[in-house]
């Protein structure tokens, strides 16, 4: 039996009249990788905003590993275990690909008012810094300044980013964004290693690869989840299929 | 460690600095003497201020305000007969984290041009208070009857003395600067400046972090404040005025944003500027004004920035790699 790690309850956001989130529910279960898709503007991202709490919530409830998380600020959700990566590749650019995954590792181990000791020299940082860095494969980028990494390298770093904090849950807004068919397989291989071991909410819109990695689907349309089950339930689906992929197609 | 332009320029900076009164003496310029000392203690001013504002992207625009309240203390203390070293700088310190932590509180509640405008308000409002204080002199300002005593330890009135002191103050800010940078503490700072939502999304909550860089820059202020009153033996509202905070921006600038020793050499050579141009002519802005056009446009990373890039080849370009944001 698996148990639900993250249960969300009628959430909705409105911007202006605009409904991003409509009265949407899902559950993600503890082990998975749960695929949402949908159209452009079906409010994925903004699901992943109110999940991680960058926005706040009209109403509904985030109920994460039994607790609700509804009103707290994004540090104390990713004390609580949930990381997430950006649509839009957000690191820090200036740092170099360790350093931006050591100050990850950081975040998580204790209070930052420690002023004298070179955090560069801490092993208890480093290490599992090249740990996570290794995983996504960038371990030998480390010491390259973030700016002068590739677009797919940034995506491998957010997603080692994410990693170093131990997250009990990963959100990721289309890690597969903008990437060539090489870097997409890469990125797929990556996802892939990680299935079993964590907990992952993922947004893409390359069908392939959610239909390679994904346990189960859920299906977003006008911030309202109309369908969720197993990838061959949603393939079978006809509301999926006129309101989604049959109409545009497969979105790659 | 390695040998960069930057250690080296720091090297020489301080070398210089340790034999102007050598040089004072010799020439028989005290001048000089007065020169060195406005110098250093302008550059703990710079120094404090890079910390937030280079290292932590707070842009204040009043962070003459603690030079201020520093001096004021001192002042006031002095006026009271309270002329003890040991009282009075624990005093201005004390004074200065308390209103930074106030005046933090309040302005890191924006970000951008309006925490620029907060602060500035902030710190305009205090001069404005200095004004009215009709007690400490108002306007006209507060003569100092006698510098700070430390009772036999170090006599301040002795200009050497002073001058020493300041270097050494001057020097322990800069390495208490360089660990803190790289510390942990250091770390949040950095991060929060180059992308803060990415901060909250690993788990800082970065404003506490911001919130005691404001202090401690504060604090450093206010420092140089203690030994501004000590060298002018004068303390007066136009410490606080907002174009001294300006001066501070223009001496981070012109030396480096976010280089360690940048607001240093700044100010150095602010001060060297404004000395060598206002004997020239009157309007001496008029030349010191493109100067740091030339600079701001074709030196990004102020003067010891030029030098960096120049020597090092491990930073190809500035322009961010394609599909990043903002």
């Amino acid at each position: 039996m698996t148990e639900a790690l993250l249960k969300v309850e009628n959430l909705r956001k409105s911007f202006g009249g605009v409904l991003a989130t409509d009265n949407l529910s899902l559950t993600v279960e503890s082990g998975q990788i749960h695929a949402v898709i949908g159209p452009n503007g079906a409010g994925k991202t903004t699901m992943i905003a109110q999940l991680a709490g960058a926005l706040e919530s009209d109403s509904g409830r985030i109920l994460f590993d039994g607790e609700d998380i509804s009103g707290l600020a994004p540090p104390a959700r990713s004390r609580r275990g949930i990381a997430r990566t950006f649509q839009i590749t957000s690191i820090f650019h200036e740092f170099t690909a360790l350093e931006n995954v050591a100050l990850a590792v950081q975040a998580h181990d204790g209070h930052s008012f420690r002023f004298w000791r070179a955090a560069r020299d801490e092993a208890r940082l480093i290490e599992p810094a090249r740990t996570a860095l290794e995983t996504v494969g960038l371990a030998d980028r480390a010491d390259i300044t973030a700016r002068n990494l590739s677009h797919g390298e940034h995506r491998q770093l957010e997603i080692a980013m994410a990693l170093a904090t131990k997250p009990k849950l990963l959100l990721l807004d289309e890690p597969m964004a903008g990437m060539g068919a090489e870097e997409s397989q890469t990125m797929v291989s990556i996802l892939n290693g990680l299935k079993g071991s964590h907990t992952i909410l993922l947004i893409e819109h390359d069908m392939d690869a959610v239909f390679a990695l994904a346990d189960q689907i859920t299906v977003l349309v006008y911030g309202n989840a109309i369908a969720s089950g197993s990838p061959d339930e949603i393939r079978a689906n006809s509301e999926v299929r006129t309101a989604y992929l049959g109409e545009e197609g497969t979105a790659n | 460690m390695k040998l960069t332009r930057e250690t080296l320029v720091v090297i020489i900076t301080f070398a210089l600095l340790a034999i102007v009164p050598v040089i004072a003496s010799l020439t028989e310029v005290p001048f000089y003497l007065d020169l060195g000392r406005r110098m250093m203690i302008l550059a703990i001013g710079a120094l404090s201020l890079n910390l937030i504002m280079g290292y932590g992207g707070m842009i204040s625009f009043g962070h003459a305000v603690f030079v201020g309240i520093g001096a004021y203390v001192v002042g006031i203390c002095a006026e009271h007969e309270v002329v003890s070293g040991f009282i009075q700088w624990p005093l201005a310190l004390l004074a200065c984290s308390i209103f930074a932590v106030v005046f933090g509180a309040i302005s890191l509640r924006t970000r951008g041009v309006y925490f620029i405008m907060i602060t500035l308000a902030l710190a305009q409002m205090m001069y404005f208070l200095g004004v009215s204080l009709d007690r400490y002199g108002g306007d006209d300002g507060l003569p100092l009857a006698e510098t700070s005593d430390f009772s036999g330890l170090i006599d301040l009135s002795e200009k050497n003395n002073l001058y020493y002191l300041i270097f050494v103050l001057l020097l322990l800010c800069l390495w208490i600067c360089k660990r803190l940078i790289n510390s942990r503490f250091g770390m949040v700072l950095q991060g929060a400046r180059s992308n803060e939502a990415r901060m909250q999304a690993i788990g800082f909550p970065v404003f506490r972090y911001q919130l005691t860089a404001f202090v401690i820059a504060g604090v450093m202020a206010g420092l140089a404040g203690i030994l501004l009153a000590n060298h002018t033996e004068f303390v007066n509202p136009d410490m606080m005025h907002w174009t001294r905070s300006g001066d501070l921006i223009i001496m981070v600038l012109l030396g480096g944003m976010g280089s360690l020793a940048g607001p240093i050499v700044g100010a150095l050579v602010f001060i060297l500027l404004e000395e060598a141009l206002s004997g020239v002519t009157e309007y001496w802005q008029l030349i010191f004004g493109p100067f740091l056009i030339l600079v701001v446009l074709f030196a990004r990373g102020g003067l010891l920035g030029f030098l960096e890039t120049r020597q090092s080849s491990d930073k190809p370009s500035d322009k961010p790699a394609e599909g990043s944001d903002d």
